[in-house]
């Protein structure tokens, strides 16, 4: 059961620089594992992030191997005005998530 | 003689899990892997040092899960902002760790996550700036419990 967790200030002022942090639950399996008879795990990863802030992209992330399970990303960005944040994470074997999340810029 | 059917058995199985060691152990990322990879993404442009800052711990118990900020020093104008953050690795199976693409809205260029680490090794940051040009960092990191490579119980 996918599930994101989102935090994102509820309210900010007009130019003020906010830090948004997401969690979006998934085992990113690496595809490098093996079992005991030797057999490989198959990769399972989110390959792609992205946000969206009024319809406009403002941060897109591409993820590998290397990122750890339930990938944790935070970044920033200017509150420009009120309006809602959408998130979305796709990955492999059709994997395709999507959070929104607003805010209320004074 | 059963001493040298014992001897050449044993050869025999000693080269057989040599051979299936090779092929079940994934490749390290080699430092040229690294270089490479680096190169994919700046091209020919040249990487300074400097600009960029590269938290991670010195020392991490679990490579599972390693804390990562990546800032870069940038006023992040309309003119004057980071483009992009790429990590990469030394010594995990593959090169890249993520490439996160900013712009002149983030108001500052930072971003963290979490990340995997198969073994202790070097850890290298590098922005792409708006003026095209390419700076980097990197951080070694020591890891006592390896990620990625370990068997499914």
């Amino acid at each position: 059961m996918p599930a994101a967790l989102i935090n994102v200030p509820r309210k900010a002022k007009r130019g003020d620089v906010i830090e948004i942090k997401t969690l979006m639950s998934h085992i990113m399996e690496t595809g490098y594992r093996h079992l005991a008879s030797g057999e490989v795990v198959p990769r399972d990863i989110i390959t792609s992030f992205s946000c969206r802030y009024n319809g406009t992209e403002i941060f897109r992330a591409d993820l590998f191997p290397a990122i750890a399970a339930n990938p944790f990303i935070t970044f920033f960005t200017t509150a420009t005005e009120s309006g809602t944040f959408e998130f979305d994470w796709i990955g492999d074997k059709g994997f395709s998530e999507t959070a929104t999340a607003s805010i209320i810029v004074e | 003689m059963p001493d040298q059917t014992t001897r050449r058995t044993f050869l025999s199985l000693a080269g057989g899990a040599a051979v299936l060691g090779v092929t079940l152990r994934p490749a390290e990322a080699t430092p040229a892997m690294l270089s490479s990879a680096i190169r994919n993404v700046v091209g020919e442009a040249p990487v300074r040092t400097g600009k960029v800052r590269l938290d991670v711990p010195p020392l991490v118990e679990n490579g599972n899960t390693v804390p990562m900020t990546v800032s870069v020093a940038s006023p992040m104008t309309a003119q004057d902002y980071v483009k992009s953050i790429h990590v990469f690795n030394e010594k995990n199976p593959q090169p890249n760790i993520g490439n996160f693409y900013l712009g002149p809205r983030a108001g500052r260029a930072q971003i963290s996550t979490r990340i995997r680490l198969a073994d202790s090794q070097k850890v290298v940051a590098i922005a792409h700036l708006s003026d095209d040009t390419f700076w980097s960092v990197s951080v070694d990191v020591v890891v006592t419990l390896a990620a990625c490579t370990e068997e499914v119980i």
